[in-house]
């Protein structure tokens, strides 16, 4: 009888190669994912050290970060941005690495195809080349961002030398409020545990709340983990995470899907784990939750003040002033009723179906405030199509949003899709940074997609429970 | 084998400031590039254009400098090596710090540059000395894991396996993980996803 193990410890063990000279872990990675940002220097470098890419059955690619929401006929517009895609395919194509492209009807913000594929199953590592790769955490994986030379670590040996991070369990316990969405539940971890809480642990999302979200809105909390400090952060696999993945495309099929889903189920943490640390918060103290500064632990709830620089711990008050500076917003003053210029909904924390439905209902009760710009942007080809199905774009055009084609978009803005000078943008991504969004003064608060609906219609910040 | 990194000294550079994200340190505008080259000139760009002519790079007193010596949290955000890649080709060794985001810290590693962390106090006294004396040499020893400058000699923090790898020569982790060798494909085979739960 072996002791009981958290789900981290088990799927850690599981993957564990060796232990390296320098007292890390090689652990094999069970998932690549790569998109054309981060891989064409990690293929440079291989070629460079003359290894092939050893598991390429294990590797997937789509383009998301560059790849334009206007219109995504080739040659793209911007030469830069051709010439990342014209590498990749290439890169791919020469790897016998699988691409989903846009001409593949698959094509999304790499952390919505992996689930919507089917690709991300329980007990999996996963790594990519971008930190908000803890998506797929929800699914009881263990998914990591990594940058470019691990990259070429994974293509080359699809192992990564890691150190064991430790591992904080948090319980969000009871029930969430109406208008009270995962984005909220993720903004007031992060507002409670702080930006670098989690640096050097691994989050496991648990309790009531956790275990009623359906696996879209497990997606939305797991996502943030890095933003709160987390390289990691997951969810203990369970019926829902079982019923999710039947059917999909490259999830396993008939008896193997049974045998599966026993496994999958066994890679859960035991009830009687042990933890790093443990951490409570209860779901009727979560409020709807927007950022009012420059990072995204900078958030309050949305019938709150911003805090007085007075009641700031000394440590925290040069940055709270900088980022009063930054987001010319004054101490002590409602958030609510902060006037926006732009309103983005997308990207890979927000950009689902049920995001984009939970927008809609909020859109359908009113029209886009007079001057204010919109961008819909679909999480991935599989979610447009979705939508188009359900009549969701013909609801957003009518209140006046303007419907995108799938990627990344405005979430980072390497592509068209940016700010202008000093515009405020309610959005559903998950970075408030300085100039995140395109415009180096480019202002960002962050929020759930049914709230930026509702500051696009009433042209400001808004309680979305008073539009509901 | 990649190349010992042990003893590192040169003059320093201050950037105060919590919580610097990858974006401040290289935004996502100059990653449409298939390659690293020429990111060293676009450090910090923004910032160092709204603080017009006022950043740290940009003061003459700090040209020349290695030695990147930055607050809590730095590099926090974006996964991107960007980041490390444009500090480096700026002409940055190493990093002094109070602390440092995971995988800003991995990727440097990657890369054979330290990030070591200072106590708060010792930070804020090393900050203070470098600003009044930007000419002194500060060195940073990872043997003996301290920052030695005019401020005196400090006890500095590295992880244990990172200090190990720059230490000797194994800091390229492809060269180390290949010498797995077949485990690597036995360990794949007892995992039952990656044959399809088959059997």
């Amino acid at each position: 009888m072996t002791s009981p193990s958290s789900l981290f410890d088990k799927v850690w063990q599981a993957h564990a190669v060796r232990e390296l000279p320098d007292g890390q872990t090689q652990l094999f990675i069970g998932l690549h994912l790569i998109h054309e940002v981060t891989s064409p220097q990690a293929f440079a470098m291989l070629n460079e050290m003359g290894l092939p890419v050893r598991f390429p059955q294990q590797t997937f690619a789509t383009v998301d970060h560059i790849i334009p929401t206007d219109s995504q006929v080739r040659p793209l517009a911007d030469g830069l941005a051709e010439q990342m895609l014209v590498a990749l395919e290439k890169n791919c194509r020469d790897n016998g690495i699988t691409l989903f492209d846009p001409a593949s009807g698959n094509q999304g913000v790499v952390h919505v195809i992996g689930p919507e594929l089917g690709l991300t199953q329980p007990g999996m590592t996963v790594a990519c080349g971008d930190s908000h790769t803890s998506t797929h955490g929800a699914f009881g994986a263990i998914a990591f961002g990594i940058g470019t030379s691990q990259v070429r670590d994974v293509l080359a040996t699809q192992c990564l030398a890691m150190a064991k991070p430790k591992v904080r369990r948090i319980d969000v316990e009871g029930t969430l409020g109406g208008g009270v969405y995962a984005k909220d539940v993720i903004l007031h971890i992060i507002r409670r545990l702080g930006v670098k809480g989690g640096v050097g642990h691994a989050y496991e999302y648990a309790g009531d709340v956790i275990e009623a979200m359906t696996m879209e809105e497990r997606l939305t909390v797991c996502n943030m983990s890095i933003e709160g400090g987390a390289r990691v952060g997951y969810i203990n696999p369970d019926d829902t995470a079982v019923e999710y993945l039947r059917g999909r495309e490259y999830a396993p099929k008939g008896e193997a899907f049974d045998r599966a889903a026993d496994w999958w189920r066994s890679i859960a943490s035991d009830a009687e784990a042990s933890y790093d640390d443990r951490v409570t918060f209860a779901g009727s103290d979560i409020s709807p939750t927007v950022t009012w500064g420059i990072h995204p632990g900078h958030a309050l709830g949305v019938a709150e003040n911003i805090p007085q620089l007075t009641a700031v711990p000394d440590d925290e008050r040069p940055g709270y002033a900088e980022a009063l500076e930054y987001m010319g917003l004054r101490q002590g003053e409602a958030v609510a009723g902060t006037k926006i210029d732009v309103a983005f909904i997308g990207s890979c924390t927000n950009g689902r179906i049920s995001d984009l439905r939970e927008a809609a209902k909020v859109a359908q009760k009113g029209h886009v405030a007079p001057g204010i710009r919109t961008f819909v942007v679909p999480g991935s080809q599989a979610v447009a199509r979705q939508a188009e199905e359900e009549g969701l774009d013909e609801i957003f055009k009518a209140a006046g949003f303007d419907w995108r084609e799938p990627g990344c978009s405005m979430c980072l803005a390497m592509n068209p899709d940016k700010l202008i000078g000093r515009e405020l943008c309610a959005s559903s991504s998950n970075r408030n940074f300085k100039g995140r969004q395109g415009s180096p003064t480019g202002r960002t608060m962050l929020m759930s997609p049914a709230m930026v609906a509702a500051a696009a219609i009433r042209g400001e910040v808004t309680d979305v429970r008073e539009v509901l | 084998m990649a190349d010992i990194v042990n003893r590192i000294e040169g003059r320093g550079c201050v950037v105060r400031g919590s919580d610097i994200d990858t974006d401040r340190i290289i935004p996502a505008r100059f990653l449409r590039c298939v390659t690293f080259d020429g990111l060293g000139e676009h450090a910090f760009e923004d910032d160092r254009e709204q603080a017009k002519g006022d950043h740290a790079l940009d003061k003459e007193q700090y040209a020349g400098a290695n030695v990147l010596i930055v607050g809590e949290n730095f590099g926090c955000g974006s996964s991107r090596e960007h980041a490390p890649q444009s500090l480096m080709r700026a002409g940055f060794d190493v990093f002094v710090g109070e602390s440092f985001a995971e995988i800003f810290a991995g990727n440097c590693t990657a890369l054979g540059l330290p990030c070591v962390t200072l106590a708060g106090d010792d930070l804020a006294t090393l900050m203070d000395s470098v600003e009044l004396d930007p000419e002194q040499t500060v060195a940073v020893d990872l043997e003996s894991r301290t920052v030695t400058s005019r401020a005196g000699t400090m006890e500095a923090n590295v992880r244990d396996g990172t200090r190990k790898a720059l230490l000797e020569g194994t800091w390229n982790a492809t060269a180390v993980l290949v010498e797995a060798g077949e485990t690597i494909e036995a360990t794949a085979a007892r995992l039952p996803y990656v044959n399809g739960f088959a059997n």
